[in-house]
């Protein structure tokens, strides 16, 4: 490759473990069997993501798409794998580097109203950061402020106002102009219109892409709503329990799905003018995440699953130019 | 309404509020707090009792340290008794024949502030304990919980009572005795709030802009754990008065020449049998209003403070 | 077969007193539902589509009241009745399903328990059959091994199966109307497709009529018969499925469905609709879309009537799109 990217995860891992309590401990020794519980979160997932780009990253619950999110972010380390910011290795980097590389991914959340501290003022939460870390002056800070607020579509005036005089899609805004006050290049934007109402969502997206092409950000757009990832992303990543199951340009992926699950995800999505449909389900449930089925993790529910699905996990192959599959159908079986 | 900024595509956002902007914090807290006229009066009869007890050299008629003017002559009178010097005891007088009323007075600005003192300091100890505690987690955690649980599960009376025995009497030593009794209520208090705050998504945000953790803990993260703070720190305080005045009133809290409530209850005791009523009573009555009254304040203050009421 | 509709509810107005003043969450809708059908009632939140499935249920609670209209049940007049008539209108005749199952269920009682309690509280009825009519409702909303599920507690379902069994009890007096409040918002894709698929087979199989209120207009597409938008507490526009979604009179509706992005060019700007809704504390006189529409003008100050246009559909718009006066300008206008 020519380029290198921007960002780049290999082989990341991330598993959460309950540990055992006293208590439990305890019962055990008389006899109980409890065990620790371990989830795998994310499960040895490598993405490279070009500079510019806008990566959609699609899966339902507890398939480790905001726990992934959260490692880019650098809110979570991986348990396993690294993590290469423009190539380099953000964990053994001198301490300087690590923070520069956090900085420049940021995090737009799901929740416009946990995601703002309630007790702090919008000059505060959106200033509070770029002072510490001496990007603008004691005294330039209000401009700075203003600035962010402006490029986010909000008055300036509203700069003393405490987060609860916001209405969701301000709040979200509030957040976003928090995320770019420390110039970042990078955003990882976790299902960040999922609570918006439809006309305030248009709005945010429609801010997201005019601050891709003004500041020339990347994004890591996660989502459970294929209509947004398809309208922003250039590329798609499906995931499903912990793995990625497939990849592929945008349109590719949506004129032709390889994956039996992204075939049944794309076959479900409500859409506006789809009328009076038959609902063709994909039958049985999501899996708990703490307990996945051997082998490729989606064979249980899936309509084509054969003898080698039940034993081995699929890798993810490459099936055509930029795009990649994981699924033992594609071997020719 | 999209006003279209020269070099900017995006939208300004001015619309109007649907609320009525920045409507003061304070002024709304007050309003709500008002809701209840029961509490309203408890909050201003504490503010009375908190203005006399602290103004009580200046408007108590008798100083009932100074022996100089405390005649034993004049002790045990009922209330209304005109004494030799021609001065009305409108409350009687005690054993050493002190002006009850003055002797209350100083009384409830020793009791007053021994509490605050405690409460203040517990608050701060508790409140740094519990706040590493949720932040930190893991063995930290584990570890100082236990000991919280194990101050817990001691009566509050029995820590103070076993602490004052090995320190001795005095104002500073029961202060002592009442933060190590408490502080464990202000840590539990704090850590339960505080591991709800650090889930929340502002403090991942905090992370993820390269802010410091101790800037984390004091700045985003304990803010919003000072509601239900300042509901057990009033309920303690009251908790305070009263385990003074128990400590007090069994004789090893404060030396006698500085008697507060719980002496003065302590004093008037042995002359209940005789029918002296008024050396026990009336500084019970002025400790029973106290605590009653800081308990309403409370009460009111965990309902308006409670996020889960809040509209 | 009976003309009259299972719901009609005509100029209902449900408002709330509170500290801050009056906020009128429902004011003026009406609506009617037929046997058979599904009603999408669409709206963004603050439209008082929530309030207004309280209402028919007779479940609002104080600070809020009915100030006036009526609601009908199959002819039966439902506003001022006592509630202790209500009480036994719900769920026996009408029925709710909730965005959160738990609203339904009791975390600590058993599914049967619970399910057989609902069937006896509404009728005379043998345990034994009381327990053959919840297996028989459970498998009708597809749970699989329905008796080994009767047994359980509602926290071993996963979110979809809750809904499901909160489903199941709803059904199980065999209501003439259910009322869903965005039951499959919280569900994931597959999942949801899976409630839809056994909810547009029960109305088509038993004549059940449904309200659906929801935000996403691509669910109820897929779903409904006919849709009413509301916006600010009233229904701004109405009619039949197709027609409303393609060619909307309202300009609201019409910004409500630009901004969907599966209905844009890929990476192109969405159009939006610029502001937001107005707080129901303070509507403005007129037209309440007015501040927000590109065809306001001086009429607008006046509120719109809720007017007819051909035989299924009606609109409240001084300005509305009909064939003679549609042009693709608008898409333009929202865009800037």
């Amino acid at each position: 490759m020519s380029e290198t990217p921007i960002l780049t995860l290999e082989n990341v891992s991330k598993r959460f473990i309950r540990r055992l309590d006293a208590a439990e401990k305890l019962v055990n020794v008389f006899g109980a069997d409890r065990r620790e519980q371990v989830v795998h979160a994310v499960d040895d997932v490598s993405i490279a993501v070009k500079q510019g780009e806008v990566v959609g990253l699609v899966g339902e619950s507890g398939c480790g798409k905001s726990t992934l999110g959260r490692v880019v972010a650098g809110i979570h380390a991986p348990s396993e794998g690294r993590l290469l910011w423009r190539g380099q290795d953000v964990e053994s980097a001198s301490a300087e580097l690590q923070r520069d590389a956090r900085l420049k991914v940021q995090m737009i959340f799901q929740d416009p109203m946990s995601s703002l501290n309630p007790r702090m003022r919008v000059r505060d939460i959106v200033g509070e950061a770029p002072r510490v870390h001496g990007l603008v002056s004691g005294a330039g800070v209000k401009d700075y402020v203003d600035d962010m607020l402006l490029r986010v579509g909000l008055d300036p005036s509203f700069r003393d106002r405490y987060p609860h005089q916001f209405s969701g899609g301000q709040r979200q805004r509030v957040g976003i102009a928090r995320a770019l006050a420390v110039k970042p290049e990078f955003l990882v934007c976790d299902e960040s219109v999922a609570a918006l109402d439809v006309s305030i969502q248009a709005q945010v997206l429609n801010l997201f892409m005019d601050l891709r092409t003004d500041l020339g950000l990347t994004y890591l757009f996660i989502s459970h709503d294929l209509g947004v990832v398809e309208h922003l992303s250039d590329r798609v990543v499906i995931m499903y329990l912990g793995r990625v199951v497939e990849t592929a340009p945008t349109d590719e992926l949506f004129r032709e799905a390889n994956h039996p699950y992204t075939k049944a995800l794309l076959a479900e999505v409500p859409r506006i003018d789809t009328r009076k449909r038959k609902f063709q389900p994909v039958k049985g449930e999501i899996p708990s995440p703490l307990d996945p089925p051997p082998g490729c993790h989606f064979h249980p529910r899936c309509p084509f699953a054969f003898e080698r699905c039940k034993r081995e996990a699929p890798a993810l192959k490459e099936i055509a130019p930029g795009r990649h599959s994981a699924c033992h159908l594609n071997d020719g079986g | 309404m999209a006003v279209t900024d020269a070099g900017k595509t995006s939208p300004i956002e001015a619309a109007p509020l649907p609320a009525p902007p920045a409507e003061a914090p304070l002024k709304r807290f007050l309003s709500d707090f008002a809701d209840s006229r029961l509490a309203l009066g408890a909050a201003l009869l504490l503010a009375a009792i908190m203005i006399v007890a602290f103004l009580a050299p200046v408007i108590a008629p008798q100083d009932p340290y100074d022996l100089a003017t405390v005649s034993v002559l004049d002790a045990r009178l009922p209330p209304g008794t005109e004494n030799f010097a021609g001065y009305t005891h409108w409350l009687g007088t005690d054993g050493a024949g002190r002006d009850l009323l003055s002797a209350i007075l100083y009384g409830l600005r020793i009791s007053i502030s021994v509490g605050l003192a405690s409460g203040v300091i517990a608050l701060f100890v508790g409140m740094a304990v519990g706040l590493v505690a949720a932040y930190v987690g893991g063995r930290t955690e584990g570890l100082i919980m236990r000991v919280v649980d194990l101050q817990l599960s001691f009566p509050a009376v029995l820590v103070a009572l076993i602490l004052l025995a090995i320190l001795g009497k005095g104002i500073d030593k029961i202060v002592i005795a009442l933060v190590v009794a408490q502080w464990a209520y202000y840590a539990r208090t704090v850590r339960a709030s505080a591991l709800v705050e650090r889930r929340r998504e502002y403090v991942e945000a905090a992370q993820s802009l390269g802010l410091s953790h101790a800037r984390i803990i004091f700045r985003h993260i304990l803010p919003n754990c000072l509601a239900p703070l300042i509901v057990v720190g009033t309920v303690q305080t009251a908790h305070a008065i009263a385990l003074e005045a128990t400590l007090s009133f069994l004789g090893v809290g404060l030396p006698q020449t500085e008697p507060s409530l719980g002496l003065l209850i302590a004093n008037g005791f042995e002359y209940m049998i005789s029918g002296k009523y008024w050396i026990s009573v009336f500084p019970g009555l002025a400790l029973l209003l106290t605590i009653v009254s800081i308990n309403m304040v409370g009460d009111q203050l965990r309902d308006v403070l409670n996020p889960r009421l809040q509209k | 077969m009976n003309d009259a509709p299972t719901l009609q509810v005509t100029d209902l107005k449900t408002h709330f007193f509170t500290k801050a003043g009056v906020a009128k969450a429902v004011d003026g809708v009406t609506l009617s539902v037929n046997r058979g059908e599904v009603l999408g009632l669409v709206g963004e939140s603050g439209s008082g589509k929530t309030v207004t499935g309280f209402s028919i249920l007779g479940l609002v609670d104080q600070p809020g009241r009915i100030v006036s209209g009526s609601i009908r049940l199959n002819g039966e007049e439902l506003v001022g009745k006592p509630e202790a008539d209500l009480r036994k209108i719900r769920g026996r005749k009408v029925a709710m399903i909730f965005q959160d199952p738990m609203m339904t269920l009791n975390p600590v009682l058993r599914v049967d328990t619970q399910m057989i309690e609902a069937i006896r509280a509404h009728g005379d009825v043998s345990e034994e059959a009381a327990r053959e009519r919840s297996r028989e409702a459970l498998v009708r909303v597809g749970i699989p091994s329905p008796d080994e599920r009767l047994q359980s507690y509602p926290h071993q379902f996963s979110g979809g199966m809750r809904q499901r069994v909160a489903i199941a009890i709803a059904l199980l007096n065999e209501p003439d109307l259910i009322v869903a409040d965005e039951p499959t918002t919280a569900l994931d894709v597959t999942i949801q497709a899976q409630i839809l698929y056994e909810v547009q087979k029960l109305c088509a199989e038993t004549g059940l009529a449904m309200i659906w209120i929801t935000h996403d207009l691509a669910v109820v597409g897929g779903l409904a018969d006919r849709l009413a938008v509301m916006y600010a507490g009233r229904v701004v526009e109405e009619g039949p499925v197709d027609q409303v979604l393609d060619a909307p009179l309202h300009p609201y509706t019409r910004g409500l469905i630009g901004s969907v992005p599966s209905h844009n060019r890929r990476g192109a700007r969405l159009s939006q609709i610029p502001g937001m809704t107005p707080s129901l504390l303070h509507l403005p006189e007129g037209c309440s879309f007015a501040a927000r529409c590109p065809r306001a003008d001086d009429a607008c100050r006046v509120m719109p009537p809720l007017e007819g246009f051909g035989p299924s559909r009606a609109a409240r718009c001084h300005h509305p799109f009909t064939a003679e006066n549609d042009g693709q300008e608008i898409d333009l206008t929202f865009n800037e």
